[in-house]
């Protein structure tokens, strides 16, 4: 038995043992960073909510509230209908294909059905809350207005399917939400197939 | 170094030194006063410019005091928040001044910070050897943007909300992960009651936490390596016979008795503002955070307070949402890298080149007029105007390894200037 201190054991006994506590610390912060995730509550306040359009006007906008963000309906009329093919040369991503909707959606009306037009009413740039101008040459947004979304904010402008023109700030189209017909008359926003 | 040691620093003889006697015994309180404040020699030669390390000191005090007081009234949550501050600003006894100190103070905290990092450039104070000492007052200015961002939704007002609302989508921009980080900063699909508080958490005991030991660090770092001065010179370099720098003179009472001066002038400005200009024209209070957080409504236009604008105003220059983001955090973070990207061999810009000159002065007034243009509406012309200030900011780093190497230097003398008076 020799008296010197073994420095190649000393060397693995502290390599193992602050492996060792690396290894629980990163256990022991685990529950702390998921404490940061949605509560249960949380979650199921972000639950779908039900709405019902039976008496949605056509060319009426109502203003459903899903997990705190604005959801616009909208009832297009034919004539709303008929003007989306005339924009599309101005339009930044008329096929919809950086935008964010559900797989239903990419198309030229972004609707399961398109006389109902389903978007979250937050606009791509910073999130602020755009206003529905449907009268084509509204003066308060531009005298060659085509009717559509406008924001306030930063003017980013928005066609009746929600899909941005050219040359203003936002970056993509206002998004489509998931959702799903219960019936005729009532949509379920927040859930797209039948497993939510 | 001197002998003798034993005398303590104040009291000399009788009961006090026998007291001083007893605690030196088992806590050095003399040897940390000498060493720090008594005994710390600093240039002789600080001049205007060095006062606001002292005062950014003396705001953080005054916010965590009067913050400290705030919390006994301020109720975090959405329903109650905006109701207790307008009761603390109408019902609780001087809870207005309070209240009032407070914002104000947040306001002053960034303009004495701006004027301490300017100091720095002018000086080159983050060169060699004192990168660790710029890195930890980077690292406060960091802390001090996110306790700022964190405090500014505590009113609930809709500013608060939409503000937040804005920054936290930053973090959008982050591919993959960017939508499962915003859910997981805000604990919610939307900025909440939850979010609320736990903003409120970090803003009275996380982040107050971290910037006082950072400021510990920073000052340690500081006394490591000695101040800078408005020449540049290492006044280490000069010893007399007793081992102190020629050009140096003791903190105490020198410098305390200067950065008193500077405590009176600061706080007559201070009160100024808050008796006669609390919202300061809504640069300080935003107008729109008078009325109660909506989240269905936004602002008709938004505009963070005034000290983050510039980086703001970079980040709606670039026409794309990840790469605006990007630059944004690149025009905060680069300040880190400056030990490394500036290759002068001289310090102050006494004794600096035209070319570090002309680069430094094009920086700042891009830097104020690039937080002018963040709070105005982005119409075409200050888009440009915007883009046009962003590139001299950048400029100002990215080109720095070239014009500070070639630039024609002055000889650099071996004494501070210094002239009796």
């Amino acid at each position: 038995m020799t008296e010197e201190v073994d420095t190649g054991r000393r060397h693995f006994l502290t390599v193992a043992t602050v492996a060792t506590g690396a290894v629980g610390a990163a256990f022991v912060a685990y529950p702390f960073l998921a404490s940061w995730k949605p509560s249960a509550r949380a979650k199921a306040m972000g639950a779908p909510v039900e709405v019902d359009i039976g008496k949605l006007e056509p060319g009426a906008l109502v203003k459903v509230e899903w997990r705190g963000k604005a959801i616009f309906i909208v009832h297009r009329t034919p004539d709303m209908l008929a003007q989306l093919g005339g924009v599309e040369p101005k339009l930044r991503d008329p096929e919809s294909a950086e935008s964010d909707q559900p797989e239903f959606a990419r198309n030229q009306a972004r609707a399961l059905k398109p006389e109902y037009l389903v978007l979250v009413g937050v606009c791509t740039h910073l999130g602020c809350a755009p206003l529905d101008k449907f009268t084509p040459g509204d003066v308060t947004v531009a005298a060659d207005w085509p009717g559509g979304f406008f924001c306030p904010c930063h003017g980013s402008a928005f066609d009746l399917s929600g899909r941005v023109f050219k040359d203003v700030p936002a970056p993509t189209n206002l998004p489509v939400p998931p959702y799903r017909y219960l019936s005729d008359t009532r949509i379920l926003i927040g859930a797209e197939a039948e497993n939510a | 170094m001197m002998a003798s040691t034993s005398q303590p620093a104040s009291g000399g003889g009788g009961r006090l030194g026998a007291l001083t006697a007893w605690i030196d015994e088992r806590f050095p309180m003399t040897a940390l006063w000498k060493s720090q404040v008594a005994e710390y020699y600093a240039p002789k030669n600080m001049n205007f410019w060095y006062y606001f390390g002292s005062l950014a000191l003396l705001v953080l005090v005054i916010q965590i005091v009067t913050g400290i007081f705030l919390t006994m009234n301020y109720k975090p949550s959405a329903a109650d928040a905006f109701g207790s501050v307008e009761y603390i600003m109408r019902d609780v006894e001087w809870g207005w001044l309070i209240r009032y100190m407070h914002s104000t103070g947040a306001s002053a905290f960034f303009i004495v910070v701006y004027l301490h990092m300017f100091r720095a450039l002018l000086y080159g104070s983050y060169q060699k050897p004192r990168e660790l000492l710029w890195i930890f007052g980077m690292l406060i200015y960091f802390a001090l943007m996110a306790e700022a961002f964190f405090g500014y939704l505590l009113p609930w007002g809709n500013m608060s909300y939409w503000g937040a609302q804005v920054i936290v989508s930053l973090f959008g921009a982050i591919p993959v992960v960017g939508d499962s980080l915003m859910e997981w900063i805000r604990g919610d699909f939307f900025i909440s009651d939850i979010t609320l508080n736990r903003f409120f958490a970090l803003h009275v005991i996380a982040l107050p936490l971290v910037l006082v030991f950072l400021v510990i660090a920073h000052l340690m770092a500081l006394h490591e390596v000695g101040s800078n001065n408005p020449d540049g010179v290492e006044i280490k370099k000069v010893k007399g016979p007793d081992g102190i720098p020629l050009d140096g003179v003791a903190f105490h009472p020198y410098y305390t008795v200067k950065d008193l001066i500077g405590v009176g002038v600061f706080l007559i400005l201070f009160s100024l503002v808050i008796f006669f200009a609390p919202t300061m024209g809504g640069y300080f209070l935003e107008h729109a955070n008078f009325e109660p957080a909506n989240p269905l409504q936004t602002p008709p236009h938004i505009a963070p307070v005034w000290y983050f604008t510039p980086f703001y105003a970079i980040l709606r220059a670039v026409p794309s949402k990840s790469m605006g983001a990007a630059l944004m955090g690149l025009a905060v973070l680069l300040f880190v890298f400056l030990p490394w990207l500036d290759r002068g061999k001289v310090k102050s810009i006494r004794y600096r080149g035209p070319l570090f000159k002309f680069f430094l002065f094009s920086f700042a007034l891009a830097f104020v007029v690039l937080g002018w243009l963040g709070l105005q509406p982005p119409t075409p012309l200050f888009t440009n105007l915007a883009r046009l200030f962003t590139v001299v900011y950048f400029a100002f780093f990215l080109l720095m390894p070239w014009y500070s190497s070639v630039d024609k230097t002055k000889p650099v003398p071996t004494r501070v200037t210094y002239h009796a008076h």
